[in-house]
């Protein structure tokens, strides 16, 4: 039925005749409404550029000059309105006055295209964020379509909005749910949208002509800005609520690391409702905060994320996965590629792992696929396989089975030789080197890893390991198929912890020394936060499980030796006594579900120190240097890229060489010295410092 | 010409009694749930199918033609045909018995036939009056009508019906199915010691079936959305006694009534496949089959005693094809109710009957009951009714393989007063 398909977009009259716009088509229909539809030159989707916006004034002009009795705008590009603005044009911005004299340019054109005087609605597919929501609400109508996604996400870029989006959007919607959009960078569905009254209407691609003549012509039921948003918007009312809004955001990143929510939330208290002030402030603002480290750091770690979906290329051939072993890895990993639209089996040898992986992928299908139907395909995607019948027809098939030798090789044996021809056969092990793993294979050409991180559905790597007989297509197989369950690869060669186990365990280890010397644990998780890592290392050894820190830990060892913190031997017996962390429920902390109770230590006494900072984050910078040097991966951008989405590491500082390259190579090297002296080897420079630019 | 029609595999979920409120699974989970693993082990694509019929009984709103729905949720494909059928307790076998005709014919190569009851979703209904109540209140126009029309209200009306007991009760005699267990029951003189001592025998097989695991490769583990997974069939008391069984008081006709909970087949849920394939399907996909399809009788009589159906179809089945009770090795026969299967029994062993309502000369025989519900059945099981006549043909190929018997029955009764049998042979 694929002939009826692709009459997706109703774009207005046909027009055969070449327009005098590069990015833009503009027509007349038979009632003289104008239909303006942004179709950058060269891409797939819309974004927002200086340039286009100066041919947006143009075609502002035409319709000022000659004005139509209505205007339509919308995109022509199937993938949706408007992603954004370009972000090429944000980096490297240094001068203030320069970002906000183009920023005042761009203003100008957006306010043009609100004080036309013909009824404008902007008919929205798809996404629409950022400048792309800004153009839309510039607009006097908006109509979406079903699959409309709407949302302000410069906040992850250390930004906010800034075409005059503060502003109108805090005008339009109750700026008690508007902000809180604005200062997570959450995106929010149609029918979302129209009850927060940002649209006025929600519909079918089918019946945008008539919605469409219904808005040009008066007779659409607008949503009305509540009466409400002007009472939210006094004084005193206005500080409460900002005071609410600057804990909140409290919880979710300190001001010295991520300025942007609070220059919000100080715009909205001091000019909200007061339009042109708010305007005018808002540039300014933006302007400030687009030359700090912050934005200029998230910039780079936004196209870090376009490069490694790059390094996975497309045309995916991997339908059915076949995952072995339900443990909590194998189980989310298996949930993750059939909320991703893939086929799963499922195996384990017995029902209640994989009983408990079904309950894992129900919530998470519940919490990240809004309907009712999609989690239920889903689920039916996702078989429970205790005979494993999948093996024979899965295209890739994932083993996730306890980090044994013998136990993996057996593994092996049982499915090799069921496996259909140009399967992929790959291990998720964190520990065991594919060398020692393919020596029993009949085609050790097809293993390689696959090295998910916990939790999957939160941690956007995968590590792709190779060894050096891996078979070349089936390792650029496998990058598509992790740019087709929306993971970011990093490729890796074969070597003890990889890239990022080698990065992290120094710094759980690391920490484990201090507590031995009487450091509290809230106060070395403070240290650590006090960087900017999400979570600090005690609550993350607890969060891995403390018995996969100490076999990584021991393995590491065995290769790196005393360039390793030793592990201290009562982390061996509170493994053996169970004490695993989250999973067991205690482990430093006490563990709620997935909350660690933070409240039990002493309340963080003494400031953590810049030395215990450095002996936490250092170590990182130094193994990465040494990855790079040892050729385990090729490039420093993707090593970055790598740590930030695999383990959180502070996403403002850019990653962990982008951190050394800032603070400065030779500070970093002349500090892992001195703590060398302090402390002992482990500390020592790698020899890649030399060569690291 | 006649084809033959191979039974090459099939494959169950665990029956599960209703307990209170719905259970976890809806009739169409329930088909997807044993369907995932048993297309899984084909060698074909769930594609390769030609049609899919499934029996279900108690359709529930969110899966109109829960054959389609199944069949789309078991990724068979956009062409994939289905539909449903319904002949009461005997929609699965009736599933089977059309694609065994669609395969005779040389229409279709390879169906999927199957049965699907969640008794434990059946809905509550609201009396007639209620509704109408509610009709007239939403039509009434105006504010003055509608209170008047609000106040016609009475509190019978807000008293809902469970569905499935009227369900269960036949609708032109007014006789519930366990009152028609107790007609026949006393027509052949069955006493409620025989009954209790059936239904022990009944929930002792399944057990010992359950332990040898016997049941392996026929039953699926079914997995929930809330982590808890069913391995087997949870009905099973084996613990029960016909002493144990004599305590429990009548339940359809009291005080002197035979018929109990104990003696009665459980309100369960549970769904069932086979796979159907024609000669070509077997060459072409390297099938194995287990078993031929030799024939199939619907028959019908008064409402009232029902239970008597599978004698009808059953003999009609032996007469043409010029074979005797005796002949038959293994029997399942679907336990409604103790009294009900006893009376079967009966009914064959009695001389007048057989000859007047059977045109037999003298009584068919005795069965033989180490033949018959050999691994358990409905009282111990539980009676999904649109799955059971699936199940039976289902097990009774399982259980022929195992035994290393060649002919076989599956027979069932059907509330409205009919009976459907099947005549099996193993391959």
């Amino acid at each position: 039925m694929n002939v009826l398909g692709d009459r997706v977009l109703e774009l207005g009259p046909k027009s055969d005749a070449e327009g005098p716009y590069k990015n833009f088509r503009l027509t007349r229909d038979g009632d003289g409404v104008a239909w303006l539809l942004f179709d950058r030159e060269g891409t797939s989707a819309n974004t927002l550029s200086a340039d286009l916006i100066e041919e947006l004034s143009n075609v502002l002009s035409e319709l000022e000059t000659a004005r139509p009795t209505g205007l339509v705008i919308r995109s022509a590009k199937k993938s949706g309105f408007i992603a954004g603005a370009d972000v090429n044009a944000f980096r490297g911005a240094t001068d203030v006055t320069a970002v906000e004299a183009e920023i005042g340019r761009a203003h100008a054109v957006i306010d043009r295209l609100e004080a036309l005087r013909v009824p404008s609605v902007a008919v929205i597919h798809g996404f629409c964020l950022g400048g792309g929501l800004e153009v839309a609400l510039a607009c006097q109508m908006r109509i979406a379509i079903e699959d409309a996604r709407f949302g302000f996400p410069e906040v992850m870029l250390g930004l906010h909005p800034g075409l005059g989006g503060t502003v109108r959007f805090t005008r339009l919607v109750n700026p008690m749910q508007a902000m809180p959009l604005m200062l997570t960078g959450k995106t929010i569905d149609a029918r979302r949208a129209k009850s927060l009254g940002l649209v006025d209407a929600v519909t079918q691609e089918r019946h945008v002509l008539n919605a469409v003549k219904e808005a040009v012509s008066g007779r659409l039921n607008r949503a009305k800005p509540g009466f409400l948003n002007s009472v939210l918007s006094l004084g005193p009312i206005k500080g409460f609520l900002a005071s609410r809004m600057r804990r909140e955001a409290g919880k979710a990143a300190r001001e010295e690391h991520y300025p942007a929510p609070y220059a919000l939330i100080d715009l909205w208290e001091r000019h909200g409702g007061d339009r042109r002030a708010m305007l005018s402030a808002e540039k300014a603002s933006f302007a400030r905060l687009m030359v700090t480290p912050t934005a200029q750091n998230l910039i780079r770690v936004f196209f870090l994320r376009e490069q490694m979906k790059k390094l996975a290329g497309s045309g995916n051939r991997i339908e059915h996965v076949h995952v072995i072993g339900a443990g909590a890895m194998g189980g989310d990993i298996a949930a993750w590629c059939a909320g991703q639209d893939l086929r799963v089996t499922l195996a384990d040898m017995k029902p209640e792992p994989i009983a408990g992986a079904i309950k894992r992928a129900a919530d998470l299908y519940g919490k990240i696929l809004r309907k009712r139907t999609a989690v239920r395909d889903a689920l039916d995607r996702l078989m429970p396989d205790m005979q494993a019948e999948g093996v024979r027809n899965a295209d890739l098939i994932i083993e996730a089975v306890p980090e044994k030798l013998e136990l993996k090789q057996k593994v092996y044996a049982d499915l090799e030789p069921k496996m259909k021809p140009g399967a992929i056969l790959a291990t998720n092990t964190s520990s065991i080197p594919l060398q020692d793993l393919r020596t029993t294979l009949q085609k050790p050409e097809r293993l390689l890893g696959l090295h998910f991180f916990n939790p999957v559905s939160r941690l956007q790597l995968i590590e792709v390991v190779s060894h050096d007989g891996t078979d070349a297509q089936l390792l650029r197989e496998a990058l598509a198929f992790v740019g087709a369950i929306d993971r970011l690869p990093l490729p890796v060669k074969s070597s003890p912890g990889f890239l990022v186990n080698r990065a992290l365990t120094p710094y759980m280890l690391e920490a484990m020394l201090m507590l031995d010397e009487k450091i509290d644990k809230t106060v070395i998780d403070a240290a650590a936060k006090k960087f900017g890592m999400p979570m600090g290392p005690i609550e993350l050894a607890d969060q891995v499980g403390l018995d996969i820190c100490l076999d990584v830990g021991d393995m590491l060892r065995s290769k790196f030796g005393d360039a390793l913190p030793p592990t201290p031997a009562w982390l061996r017996e509170k493994v053996a006594r169970g004490e695993l962390g989250r999973k067991s429920g205690k482990g430093f902390y006490t563990w709620k579900g997935d909350k660690a109770d933070t409240s039990s230590g002493l309340p963080a006494t003494s400031e953590p120190s810049a030395e215990m900072i450095d002996r936490l984050i250092l170590p990182i910078s130094n193994v990465c240097v040494a990855c790079l040097r040892e050729g385990i991966v090729d490039d420093a951008d993707a090593v970055d890229g790598a740590v930030i989405f695999g383990t959180g590491y502070a996403p403002f500082r850019g990653g962990p060489l982008n951190y050394a390259r800032t603070r400065g190579v030779e500070n970093v090297v002349s500090t892992l010295r001195a703590l060398t002296e302090k402390f002992g080897g482990r500390f020592a420079p790698d020899a890649g410092w030399e060569n690291f630019k | 010409m006649a084809r033959p029609v191979f039974i090459v595999d099939g494959s169950r979920t665990p029956f599960l009694k209703a307990r209170s409120g719905p259970g976890p699974f809806t009739p169409v989970d329930l088909a997807v749930q044993c369907g995932r693993p048993l297309l899984a082990r084909q060698p074909f694509a769930p594609s390769a199918f030609d049609q899919v019929i499934l029996g279900c009984v108690n359709v529930i709103a969110d899966e109109m033609n829960p054959a389609r729905v199944a069949a789309l949720r078991l990724g068979m494909g956009e062409k994939m045909v289905a539909f449903t059928v319904q002949i009461n307790c005997g929609s699965g076998m009736q599933s089977i018995d059309t694609g065994y005709r669609y395969i005779r014919e040389g229409v279709s190569d390879l169906i999927l036939a199957g049965g699907a009851e969640a008794l434990s979703h059946a809905p509550l209904v609201w009396p007639q009056q209620g509704v109408r109540w509610f009709a007239g209140l939403a039509g009434a126009k105006g504010i003055g009508a509608k209170v008047m029309a609000a106040l016609k209200v009475k509190p019978g009306y807000f008293k809902p019906i469970i569905g499935l007991e009227r369900g269960l009760t036949d609708p032109i005699t007014d006789l519930n199915m366990g009152q028609t267990a107790e007609v026949v029951g006393h027509l052949f003189g069955i006493t409620r010691a025989q009954s209790d001592a059936y239904a022990a025998e009944s929930h002792r097989r399944l057990a010992n079936a359950q332990s040898q695991g016997w049941l392996k490769g026929e039953v699926e583990t079914a997995f929930a959305r809330d982590g808890t997974f069913y391995d087997h069939d949870d009905g099973v008391r084996p613990d029960s006694t016909p002493e144990s069984l004599a305590k429990l008081k009548p339940v359809f006709e009291r005080p002197w009534g035979k018929v109990t909970a104990g003696n009665s087949s459980q309100i369960t849920d549970g769904a069932s496949w086979v796979i159907l394939a024609s000669e070509e399907a077997v060459a072409r996909h390297g099938l194995t089959p287990k078993a031929v399809i030799l024939d199939s009788q619907w028959s019908a009589l008064d409402p009232g005693i029902m239970g008597l159906g599978p004698v009808l179809s059953a003999t009609e089945l032996l007469k043409r094809n010029k074979l005797t009770l005796s002949d038959i090795e293994s029997w399942e026969l679907n336990e409604a109710f103790a009294t009900q299967v006893l009376g079967c029994l009966a009914a064959w062993n009695d001389e007048k009957f057989c000859n007047e309502i059977l045109g037999l000369d003298g009584a068919a025989g005795e069965l033989d009951q180490t033949k018959l519900n050999v691994d358990g059945g409905a009282i111990s099981l539980g009676h999904p009714v649109g799955c059971s006549g699936n199940r039976i043909v289902l097990h009774l190929v399982n259980a022929m393989k195992r035994l290393g018997t060649r002919r076989g029955i599956a027979t069932e009764c059907i509330g409205g007063g009919q009976g459907g049998a099947m005549l099996i042979e193993t391959v």
